[in-house]
């Protein structure tokens, strides 16, 4: 017999050793998240899939489903919260969505769209962050950098190359590139590597490709990224 | 001076066994050779240690006392505790820099001083206190402060300094069991030896012995569920990574009890079956180091570690310290095995917990210094006799670090359950007004609280507690507790990454007096995300103060607000600054005029 737990009522049929989100996401529900992605090891940073799980808040993305267990989701006061933790990724970074070739296929802003964000609410940082266009395909945008970890782990799980990781503490924790130079240019970073597509923002991109789909006929300009599958990662076509 | 002459890389690695796990120790011994950590080294080590530079990199970078620009030959870190501050630590940082002609994190022109902040360093009861390259200094004043400024002068090596600067008396005032009794090494062992494990992990079951690190974990549970789990190696942890501000009871143990500490470790070794322990000493305690170590090579000799421990054929287990590099984070338990990993101190996710997945993914325990100082007595004399004190929920004695506005600042040991009066009578504080306790993750418990207990069901303490007279200014205390928190967060979550640095805005946004109730409420907000939201206790305590400090002493926040509505927090003056810059303008038209 298949072992259950109810997510906001709803009965969700889940595998031994399955986390919330992926049984979550297996049925078809929607929990919002950033840094998770199903391809990856859970990281539970992003703490936006915090759920409610039998009166104890928790990662639905590093959390154990387990037999009978009640786990609320799509209540006012978790997405209340939600949209506050949005709110700070946008304040503490540089995010500029009518500029960014990113808008419209970004998850942050498909998320603050969900989330019904209206206003970053609290007080901009305004941090003084490194671009690097040094190399030759990539662009790393670090002012849109909300240190999710997908390309450091893609990188390092995936393409087998560390070109990223990430350096200091606190508020001033940024992104690092494997190189003396600090720059993207100076490591093994290429285009096709899954590093450079994962980024959920504008943060690393594909150099000369941000126009090809024009800004209002991209994903999340049509679809509410609840409704969009598999992480809401839309795959750039190669030419 | 390139560190090619002085830093032999080769021979540091080779020292660390050529593992990428012994990281910051590796970092730690290139920094005291060098001086910095230059970003050349991280390539050399990148090679020596056969991994990726952006690891070495990430680690170099997360630990405060870490630095790839020089900081001279001396490097002079303040300690920043409010208690410091209120023994006026600002005005003789100053005073200090006025005397070397020095602005604070700048390297002096002759290349030879650099002075700086940092977190508490374990002296509160001798504040104020500063590090010289990593040794802790005591009690400073302005004549202490004039002899370090002439050995600088006389650019006198830190061997040559006169040894009374580092003498740090160990405060005892009211000894107990742990700190007032004397200790035979070996005799927790024998006892152990002569009952069995298991009859000795029935003991600490019977003594109901409760983590002395704040959280209260049964240590008996913790130990047995280690034992139980299965893996290649079994390790044993002390942490000694006393960060908490006001806190420094464990300084004083392992000065003065290092052996009660080590054998409690070797009796948590036999029960769970390690043969490898570690001490995480915080890097603010370098000063104990040697002390320790010699304590360990003295209980080598007395076969109390090593091979065959008392003679027992199956009973080895040897500890090795590691020392912090000034991360508070490297507290909480998984972190600190992340830093044992050579990794930035990141807390991970739980479950599992370290007793079934910890050091390398092995099961491992981690214990507070002074739990295994209680664990060794019970084994010693039994779990009734240590059952006998305290309360039925907290068994046995507690360790308190008492500082602020007493007489008596210091240790006190004492049987669970004692009321925050009696220590404040005890310390002489006759004018206490606020007490935090256990620090600034605490609580803070107003004058009208004073009949309230230290024990896990009341006051549950790791053993600061800081005393506030009439006089001081409850706002000022949590202000500087939010900015420790703001500098402390490890950065992995959004709510402590970005909470805690948005807490600490609004309380300089209101000590400058540009405050309203809108701030208020926005602060309690921020303490509801961090509450539910943060990923550890860091995190989920970091605006304890604030709030607690608005609940109960409210006129300090009311006479600060503006408005009782919205002040903004842009600063339109502030903004021109930039262009006041460029264009070299300071007059009175180049600034706008402050509403009346």
């Amino acid at each position: 017999m298949t072992k259950t737990f109810t997510l906001d009522g709803k009965t969700i049929p889940f595998e031994e050793g399955e986390t919330i989100m992926e049984a979550a996401a297996a049925a078809g529900v929607y929990i919002p998240h950033l840094c998770h992605h199903p391809e990856f090891k859970p990281h539970g940073s992003c703490k936006l899939c915090t759920v409610n799980i039998g009166g104890r808040l928790g990662a639905a993305c590093t959390n154990q489903a387990a037999e009978g267990m009640k786990v609320e989701s799509e209540t006012a006061a978790l997405n209340a919260d939600r949209l506050a933790l949005t709110q700070m990724l946008f304040v503490e970074g540089n995010h500029v969505c009518p500029s960014c070739e990113k808008s419209g296929n970004c998850q942050l802003q498909a998320v603050a769209y969900h989330l019904g964000m209206l206003t970053p609410h609290f007080t901009h940082f305004y941090p003084a962050r490194d671009v690097d266009a040094s190399h030759p395909d990539v662009l790393l945008e670090r002012n849109r950098c909300i240190l999710c970890e997908l390309c450091v782990r893609a990188s390092r799980d995936v393409d087998g190359k560390n070109v990223f990781g990430i350096g200091g503490r606190g508020i001033r924790a940024r992104l690092i590139v494997n190189a003396a130079s600090g720059r993207l240019a100076d490591t093994s970073m290429s285009v096709t590597d899954r590093a450079a597509e994962v980024c959920p923002t504008g943060a690393i991109i594909r150099k000369r490709h941000g126009f090809t789909i024009p800004i209002g006929k991209r994903l999340y300009d049509h679809h509410d990224i609840a409704e969009v599958p598999v992480a809401g990662i839309e795959r750039p076509k190669r030419d | 001076m390139s560190d090619y002459d002085v830093c032999d890389l080769p021979g540091i690695v080779a020292r660390w066994h050529h593992d990428p796990a012994n990281l910051v120790q590796i970092l730690r011994n290139v920094q005291e050779s060098c001086g910095t950590i230059p970003s050349d080294t991280l390539d050399r080590l990148a090679k020596l240690l056969d991994v990726p530079r952006v690891r070495i990199e990430s680690t170099a970078s997360f630990y405060a006392f870490f630095h790839a620009e020089s900081h001279g030959a001396y490097e002079i870190l303040f300690s920043d505790n409010v208690i410091d501050q209120m023994a006026g630590k600002a005005e003789l940082k100053q005073y200090f820099c006025e005397r070397l002609w020095l602005e604070p994190r700048k390297l002096s022109e002759d290349g030879l001083v650099y002075v700086d902040d940092t977190a508490d360093i374990g002296l509160a009861d001798q504040a104020p206190a500063m590090l010289v390259n990593g040794f802790a200094v005591p009690a400073l004043d302005k004549s202490r402060l004039d002899l370090v400024a002439e050995l600088i002068r006389a650019q006198k090596p830190l061997a040559e300094w006169p040894p009374m600067l580092f003498e740090i008396p160990d405060n005892i005032r009211q000894p107990g069991p742990l700190t007032g009794e004397a200790f035979t090494p070996g005799a927790a062992l024998k006892a152990t030896l002569a009952r069995g494990t298991e009859a000795t992990l029935a003991e600490v079951d019977a003594a109901s012995l409760r983590g002395r690190g704040g959280a209260g974990f049964r240590t008996a549970t913790k130990w047995a569920s280690c034992r139980k789990a299965e893996g290649r190696a079994h390790y044993v942890v002390c942490n000694a990574d006393e960060g908490e501000p006001g806190t420094f009871k464990d300084r004083v143990l392992l000065n003065s009890h290092a052996d009660l500490v080590f054998e409690g470790m070797t009796v948590c070794a036999r029960v769970i079956g390690a043969r490898r322990g570690f001490v995480y000493l915080r890097g603010e305690y370098k000063n104990l180091l040697e002390k320790l170590e010699s304590v360990l090579a003295r209980r080598r000799e007395a076969n109390l570690l090593g091979q065959a421990i008392l003679g027992e054929a199956d009973f080895d287990f040897d500890i090795e310290i590691h020392l912090g590099a000034g991360a508070y984070i490297c507290g909480e338990e998984s972190a600190l095995i992340e830093s044992l990993e050579g990794k930035p101190g990141k807390p991970r996710n739980r479950p599992p917990f370290p007793d079934r997945c910890g050091y390398r993914n092995q099961p491992t325990v981690v214990n507070n210094v002074e739990t295994f100082a209680c664990a060794a007595k019970i084994a010693e004399k039994g779990g009734a006799w240590f059952a006998a004190m305290g309360t039925p929920q907290s068994a046995g004695s507690k360790l308190i670090s008492v500082s602020g506005d007493c007489q008596r600042p210091g240790v006190y040991e004492y049987s669970f359950g004692v009321t925050v009066r009696q220590v404040l009578i005890d310390c002489g504080a006759e004018d206490a007004h606020a007490v935090q306790v256990s620090g600034p993750s605490g609580t803070c418990i107003s004058f009208r609280e004073f009949d309230r207990r230290i024990a896990f069901e009341d006051l549950a303490t790791a053993g600061a507690f800081m005393v506030f007279s009439r006089e001081r200014d409850m706002f000022e205390v949590a202000r500087n507790f939010t900015h420790f928190f703001a500098h402390e967060s490890c950065g992995f979550c959004t709510p402590c990454r970005v909470g805690t640095s948005l807490l600490r805005n609004i309380m300089d946004k209101l000590a400058a007096g540009k405050g309203s109730a809108y701030d208020m409420n926005e602060m309690k907000h921020i303490m509801h995300i961090l509450r539910g939201m943060a990923h550890c206790g860091l995190g989920h305590t970091a605006a304890n103060p604030v709030v607690q400090t608005m609940e109960k002493f409210p006129e300090a926040y009311e006479r600060r607000l503006k408005r009782l509505d919205f002040e903004p927090a842009f600063d339109l003056d502030g903004a021109l600054a930039t262009a006041r810059l460029i264009t070299g303008r300071d007059d009175e038209w180049a600034h706008l005029a402050e509403e009346p």
